[in-house]
């Protein structure tokens, strides 16, 4: 079977800074994987290059056994959709949500927009009533759901997501993981997902990826990380961190 | 300085308003409790009036609020009589606050040595020579490596991490005796978060300071504080020991809890939280 993302050996270069260390990375069609790491990592590096907004340096990239150069064509960016950390970044102010809906539509030459627009609100749980709100009469959830029909507008079947509900209160990024596995069950979804909260990612993904300085530390599926059967000290060291604060004894006063 | 075991802080029914277009917003609605030489941890989700509690003591509200409150004392000081004057020499001095992001609470244009020291001269007669001895003492304290080094670096030169240790050293150096901590630790890695959270933690402890720490982080609160105040649209929904939160009786802070996904559980969907009209009530 054909990967659904394939990455071999990528380097990213920003001038002089090698943010990507040669990274190798094969991920299932329908599978969820997940990319852990602290800031600095390069977690969201490998997201961007395989979105196309990172300069390569060297490796390749196959998506669907296409194997992507520089330029991407626009079957590409139909397959391949990107859900990016801020909701109040990453939708246009003076356009509302109809609008925004309508750009990829038109883009790709899609027909019937009533009724994918109509459809996609409905999908991610907003509803007729929203569609013509501009973006700052919504809450970061309702903003990050509109990013998310945005994205699923296209029937894409790659969803790259970046830190998807980093920026959300606890409650809800509840709603936000379980909408996103709602419509990944549904559709069929490959998802690649960058976080740094390792429960997150037990929670969505299936395998898993722990980087460091631009480089893979360790490859783990999630039930590893329940059963804490880690080998890197990094790895250790951040599942020790997503529980909480411990106070050790020299601390106690 | 008053007695160890006496309450450091006292606030009764603090209200605060804000007045918009549409008419006047509360922010806070009637928000009492008090402080010891302790841990106490606020928290809630966004807009929930914790912030605005905190900068409500500290004095930062913004000049078209209103505060109200039948008490607000600090160290039997009515902060909400003292002329503006009084406010800012407590301001730093015996209370003193950590922002979220050290990014934007530090001078882009100063060295971080020259900040821990202005914050230093600003509240205490010292000569020139001490008071950097002082600031390097302060920063070796919060653990940094090199401190004459960082002394002479400007914010930009440091990581996130190394900016809210020198955050603290400026905070903590002129002895303060309460800190209100809002979201210290939010914009940092989680094994950051750690090691800055092991400093507040110890530094608190030794200079027996009563502390304040506004989160949004349940958990992280629950497993660093004493004492954690839950609050939802203005108020205070519920008060308990860090300790006894897995007994947690308001559906509210039941929910927050569970909501969260965790390592080993496997929940799919994720409970979510069921919003009800009368907590706000």
């Amino acid at each position: 079977m054909t990967s659904a993302i394939a990455v071999d050996r990528l380097e990213v270069i920003f001038d002089r800074f090698r943010a990507l260390k040669g990274v190798s990375l094969d991920v299932q069609p329908g599978e969820s994987f997940g990319l852990v790491g602290e800031s600095g990592s390069g977690k969201s590096t490998l997201l961007r290059a395989i979105a196309g907004l990172a300069p390569v340096a060297s490796g390749s990239i196959t998506v669907n056994g296409k194997t992507l150069g520089t330029r991407r064509d626009k079957a590409f960016y139909r397959e391949v959709q990107m859900i990016f950390q801020d909701p109040y970044g990453s939708l246009h102010p003076r356009q509302t949500v109809d609008r925004l809906l309508q750009e990829p539509l038109a883009i790709h030459g899609f027909a019937d927009g009533e009724r994918r627009i109509e459809r996609a609100l409905d999908e991610v749980g907003l509803g007729n009533g929203f569609r013509f709100r501009y973006a700052h009469q919504l809450s970061g959830g309702q903003r990050q759901r509109v990013a998310i029909a945005r994205a699923l507008i296209l029937e894409p079947s790659i969803l790259l997501l970046d830190e998807p509900t980093s920026a959300l209160d606890a409650s809800v990024q509840a709603e936000v993981l379980n909408l996103l596995e709602e419509v990944r069950r549904r559709r069929k979804l490959t998802f690649l997902m960058v976080s740094h909260d390792l429960a997150i990612i037990t929670h969505m993904c299936e395998r898993l990826m722990v980087m460091q300085g631009g480089e893979a530390v360790e490859n783990l599926v999630a039930n590893d990380l329940v059963e804490r059967r880690v080998t890197k000290d990094y790895t250790r060291n951040l599942l020790r961190a997503s529980d909480g604060f411990v106070r050790t004894a020299s601390e106690q006063v | 300085m008053s007695g160890q075991t006496g309450t450091l802080l006292e606030v009764d029914d603090l209200r605060v308003t804000f007045p918009t277009r549409t008419g006047m917003i509360e922010a806070v609605r009637g928000v009492s409790f008090s402080l010891g030489r302790e841990r106490l941890g606020i928290v809630g989700e966004s807009g929930s009036g914790k912030s605005q509690t905190g900068r409500a003591i500290m004095g930062l509200t913004p000049p078209q609020a209103r505060i109200s409150a039948s008490k607000l004392t600090f160290d039997g000081i009515d902060l909400l009589g003292v002329s503006p004057r009084q406010r800012r020499a407590l301001r730093g001095n015996r209370i003193a606050m950590i922002l979220q992001d050290p990014k934007y609470s530090l001078d882009p244009v100063m060295s971080i040595g020259r900040q821990i020291v202005e914050t230093l001269r600003t509240h205490e007669k010292v000569g020139k020579v001490e008071a950097r001895e002082r600031a390097l003492a302060m920063l070796e304290a919060v653990q940094i490596r090199d401190p004459k080094r960082v002394f002479d670096l400007h914010p930009h030169e440091v990581s996130g991490g190394m900016g809210q240790r020198a955050m603290i050293a400026m905070m903590l150096i002129a002895g303060p005796e309460m800190m209100i901590a809002d979201e210290p630790t939010s914009a940092l890695d989680v094994t950051v978060q750690l090691d800055v959270l092991g400093i507040l933690d110890r530094l608190v402890a030794e200079r027996g300071m009563g502390l304040i720490f506004i989160s949004h982080d349940l958990r992280l609160v629950s497993s660093f504080c004493d004492r954690v105040i839950v609050m939802y649209a203005g108020k205070v929904v519920e008060q308990l020991k860090a300790s006894e939160l897995s007994q947690a009786r308001h559906p509210y802070t039941r929910g927050l809890l569970n909501c969260m996904p965790k390592i080993g559980a496997d929940r799919h969907p994720l409970p979510v939280l069921d919003r009800k009209p009368e907590w706000a009530a």
